[in-house]
């Protein structure tokens, strides 16, 4: 409940960013750059003088609002691949299980940026968030499809689908009545877990320089920003990203382990 | 008569895990090649840009790289190149990539060999004395520390040890730390709950006796297995923390590879990094098999 609380207040924080943080998170303050925290920048300012608070917040609104988007995409793939795979059985399991063997035995972090790199770099910021999170839907299927698809053969072997089937009932209709509606948990619990992976995997990618393009931010365009830190002690308040996202991770750890509980 | 059965049993599964792998990485390389022919700005040479270069000169690049456009041919090339020695040129540093790859690995190998086993000692460690002593203070702190660093992404972890002034290795062990001590606290939790478990306990034998003889042997396998896993993870975890770290290994490469659109490099790395994980694999599945052989 409390970790609920947490990521609906985050999540209403980062949505009324245009009441908190008017100055929005590109306006350059450039008579008070690297600033420290004051009345008028709670988080004090960037090296090029744009609003930290600001950019916190809009940060937030980017990660947190498209992760969930990124994961229902790589739920519905994994559903299309390893409930189909799993439902029509035989060769078609093995075809698929081959290709998330492949794709789960490339580290996760190495085949998104070999795929990012070979999309186009210098494009629009818009176009970057588009890029990145569509990439993360895109190729974070594969882990999701292999349960999904354990789960879909499991279900054509049992019994009221058996029944189903010496009743007349073949092809789509079966899929879409009797095996579907009985992967909902499986495809809710998948849902779930993609989150947090896709938050971490877009701050590793903003972190890298590969992620969302200035001058909009995410939380790994933000977290950039502790690389030229030399001490925790000098400014702390540029640790707020890092400890924005470990709450809304932790809150999204227990929030997984209830969801996976009631799945 | 019966070891050399057990030879030959192990022997036609070792052979079969290798066609496997040999399988995959044509299929892997196959896939990437296609990704980069397919990349926007394949055709794209900045070397033609540079206006001092005649139109002949120019027109000489172009010609220089018309094979690569053909998937197949541009595909069985590089393979036939690789089946020689020879893995092409990186575009970006000018140096053949099976140098570079040479002169790389070794300080991967390091960062990669020494994180493991930290990350190892720490998590089977915690995992280990938890079950063993069945203390909350030891849950507690496994679940803390574990918990915790699953919450940051690897790349601010590179960074934190970078402030920090903490070798590469550990941000590597504290990356992969996390996922050894949930699955291998897991397995040892499930193998405890066993009957035969709770009945050598109600017989007097010792904690130790117990874990040595009656719940390794269960959790063996498993474990195994999440060594060949988490081999994989500290290859992935290696990209930020050698590029953000400052060591010259194979995830700076592949992050400069990344950055300046090298694309022949990265399905060189693409090639050999799913050779090593897959390979890490392997090994663990055929320890595995054997061990089940044994135990048959």
């Amino acid at each position: 409940m409390f970790a609920c609380i947490v990521v609906l207040a985050v999540c209403a924080l980062s949505l009324s960013a245009n009441w908190l943080a008017p100055s929005g998170y590109a306006k350059q303050f450039r008579d008070a750059p690297s600033s420290p925290p004051s009345r008028q920048h709670w988080l004090g300012t960037d090296d090029i003088g744009r609003d930290r608070f600001a950019r916190v917040l809009y940060g937030t609104r980017i990660s947190l609002l498209l992760a969930p988007a990124a994961a229902l995409v790589s739920t519905a793939l994994a559903a299309l691949v390893g409930g189909l795979a799993g439902y029509l059985g035989g060769i078609w399991l093995r075809i698929a299980r081959g290709f998330t063997d492949l794709f789960l035995s490339l580290p996760w972090l190495f085949l998104l940026i070999t795929v990012r790199a070979l999309m186009p770099l210098n494009v629009s910021p818009l176009v970057s968030v588009l890029i990145t999170f569509l990439i993360l839907g895109l190729l974070g299927w594969a882990a999701s499809a292999r349960v999904l698809s354990t789960s879909a053969d499991a279900l054509r072997n049992s019994d009221f689908v058996l029944q189903a089937r010496a009743s007349g009932l073949h092809g789509s209709r079966l899929f879409l009545i009797h095996v579907l509606p009985n992967l909902k948990p499986v495809l809710y619990a998948q849902f779930w877990i993609s989150i947090p992976v896709f938050i971490l995997s877009e701050a590793n990618l903003g972190i890298l320089g590969l992620g969302v393009a200035e001058p909009l931010p995410s939380w790994g365009s933000l977290l950039r920003e502790l690389e030229g830190m030399i001490s925790f002690r000098e400014e702390p308040w540029r640790l707020v990203p890092l400890v924005l996202l470990i709450v809304v991770m932790t809150s999204f750890q227990l929030l997984l382990s209830n969801e996976e509980l009631t799945a | 008569m019966l070891a050399r059965i057990w030879q030959w049993k192990v022997a036609g599964h070792v052979a079969r895990k290798l066609a496997t792998i040999f399988a995959l990485v044509l299929l892997g390389g196959l896939l990437s090649a296609t990704l980069v022919r397919m990349a926007p700005g394949f055709d794209a040479d900045e070397h033609a840009l540079d206006p001092s270069l005649s139109a002949e000169s120019v027109r000489a690049l172009h010609q220089a790289r018309a094979g690569e456009h053909n998937l197949i041919s541009f595909y069985y090339g590089y393979l036939r190149g690789a089946l020689h020695g020879d893995l092409g040129i990186s575009h970006a540093l000018g140096q053949p990539v099976q140098s570079l790859l040479r002169e790389r690995w070794p300080v991967t190998a390091r960062s990669v060999g020494l994180g493991l086993l930290l990350a190892w000692t720490m998590g089977a460690g915690l995992a280990f004395t938890a079950c063993l002593w069945r203390r909350p203070a030891y849950e507690v702190l496994g679940i803390t520390l574990s918990g915790a660093f699953l919450c940051i992404p690897a790349a601010a972890l590179a960074l934190l040890s970078v402030i920090l002034n903490a070798p590469g290795y550990l941000a590597i062990a504290l990356i992969v730390f996390p996922k050894i001590y949930r699955y291998s606290r897991n397995l040892l939790a499930k193998a405890y709950t066993l009957p035969h478990i709770t009945a050598a306990r109600a017989r007097g034998l010792s904690e130790l006796r117990i874990l040595g003889w009656h719940v390794l042997p269960v959790a063996g396998p498993q474990l195994m297995a999440l060594a060949g896993i988490t081999v994989s993870i500290a290859i992935g975890a290696s990209i930020p923390v050698e590029s953000l770290c400052g060591l010259p290994g194979i995830g700076q490469l592949a992050w400069q590879a990344a950055l300046s659109r090298d694309l022949p490099l990265l399905v060189n790395l693409t090639v050999v990094v799913t050779l090593v994980t897959l390979l890490a694999n392997s090994v663990a599945d055929v320890m595995i098999y054997m061990v089940g052989l044994r135990d048959a």
